[in-house]
């Protein structure tokens, strides 16, 4: 039920929507929870509405982060 | 696709549950609790606990919405629905959630019931556009997730005017949850569940920020981390418990800095609070009265509150006893304990709410952990043999 999914936003439309695109199949939701949205963005949709925006950087850092924990920084 | 299957990587996920075994403590066990259905969903589907050490054990929390609904919400919905006037819409998780004696928004749709499936309020909204004729009521359910997007259906219905528009809000909250599987009474009824931490929701975090569960971390000494729905994402987060527990600290770390900062989407939040304030106490199915455990829409829009709108009564209305959701819902039972899993209730044929939505603890056994532990009695009969 709380389930949202990152899309990428492919087009901004008035009143606060945008036509965004996951593995190809688009749809039109609202950014109206979301500041300065832009198109390339990837955001978390829930329910017809972005709630965050991912950012790149820090998905980038979990990434490394996660690597790191593999090799064993925990032991 | 991006951002979901780099956070799928399976070689990568069994390394770090390597260094999960050789981080904990042999001569202790960890019991950590998922709040959140989602977080339940990727531990079965992806086989998680598999890949644990046998002395680190996941806990299924009560974190579905759908799950933790009453059944007299349900009868209050139905009732409401069966009523001419009325076109109810709904998310459709809801559809088969069972109420008394075997009802659900699905029979009483066949019955003749205007009730529509919709994706989102905003789908609702233009049902309400389109046919102003008929009384729109959009069953509000789900936890801080999914309450900004009610409020800003609330926000444009105002805007235009639209009079056939309303709300039966059962919006709930997370914190109350979690603070109530500590401390209710009813845990010490149930039998109390050793809980080491907790790994916290990712998208009602998205939206309130990590800054909430503080107070647990603080009041009841347990480490919180807030992690995302993917494998990688899960296993990090037990890995980051297991080391919170062998330092002797208890904080909220968050693991899902993609998406979720300390205070949120404060935006959002504030659209929240235009229109909602907190209910004294709510039923949860599974953990009784929560206090403060549930949103209902602020006096100023009772025009927009279906409840009173249409006068809706709350029946009370008792679970089938053998269901041992409850004590599921708060991590004192598995599944596999139910009398009832996997004979009277399948998805299929739910008897509790806990096989209802895909997120649900039974559910997600039914799905995915019922072959694996097939395959480990198979295993263990060969050793054995
Ligand atoms: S198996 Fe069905 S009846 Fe048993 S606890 Fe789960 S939902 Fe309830």
């Amino acid at each position: 039920m709380c389930l949202a999914i990152p899309v990428q936003v492919k087009e901004l439309l008035p009143d606060d929507m945008a036509k965004v695109t996951l593995d190809g199949v688009s749809k039109i939701v609202s950014t109206a929870l979301v500041d300065d949205v832009k198109v390339g963005d990837y955001v978390v949709l829930h329910v017809g509405y972005a709630l965050a925006k991912i950012d790149p950087e820090e998905a980038e850092r979990t990434l490394a982060l996660i690597r790191e924990a593999a090799m064993g920084d925990a032991a | 696709m991006k951002y979901i299957d780099e956070y799928r990587d399976g070689s990568l996920a069994k390394d770090v549950a390597r260094q999960i075994t050789a981080l904990a403590d042999p001569a202790r066990s960890y019991h950590f609790m998922e709040f959140c259905g989602g977080h339940t969903h990727a531990i079965s589907r992806y086989g998680l606990e598999d890949l644990l050490p046998a002395n680190v054990r996941m806990i299924h929390g009560p974190g579905c919405p759908v799950c933790v609904l009453p059944i007299g919400r349900i009868d209050a919905a139905i009732a409401l629905a069966m009523r001419p006037e009325i076109t109810l819409c709904t998310y459709g998780d809801l559809m088969r959630v069972p109420g008394s004696n075997g009802s659900s928004l699905l029979k009483a749709k066949a019955a003749g019931a205007d009730i529509r499936m919709v994706y989102s309020t905003l789908d609702a909204l233009q049902i309400g556009e389109a046919e102003p004729d008929r009384e729109v009521v959009f069953f509000a359910i789900g936890f801080e997730t999914t309450t900004p997007t009610t409020a800003l259906a609330l926000k444009a219905a105002i805007a235009r005017g639209l009079g056939n528009f309303s709300i039966f809000c059962n919006h709930v909250l997370t914190p109350a949850a979690i603070q109530n599987i500590l401390e209710s009474p009813d845990v010490r009824k149930l039998g109390t569940i050793k809980i080491d931490g907790f790994i916290g929701p990712a998208h009602v975090s998205t939206v309130i920020g990590t800054e909430p569960y503080e107070f647990f971390a603080e009041e009841f000494r347990k480490p919180v981390v807030v992690a995302g729905f993917e494998p990688l994402d899960v296993i990090q987060a037990i890995l980051m418990l297991v080391r919170q527990v062998s330092d002797g600290r208890h904080e909220v770390e968050n693991q899902y800095i993609r998406a979720v900062t300390a205070l949120g989407n404060e935006k959002a939040q504030a659209e929240v609070a235009n229109f909602f304030e907190l209910r004294e106490s709510f039923e949860w199915r599974g953990l009784g009265e929560v206090p403060y455990g549930a949103l209902r829409l602020r006096p100023q829009y009772a025009a927009y509150d279906a409840e009173k709108r249409f006068s809706m009564v709350t029946p009370a209305a008792k679970d089938n006893p053998a269901c041992e959701c409850g004590a599921i819902l708060r991590g004192v039972k598995k599944p596999a304990d139910c009398k009832l899993f996997g004979t009277v209730c399948t998805p299929d044929t739910p008897m509790g709410s806990c096989m209802v939505s895909s997120e649900g603890a039974c559910a997600a056994h039914w799905a995915y952990g019922r072959f694996r532990e097939k395959v480990r009695q198979v295993d263990a009969r060969r050793a054995v043999a």
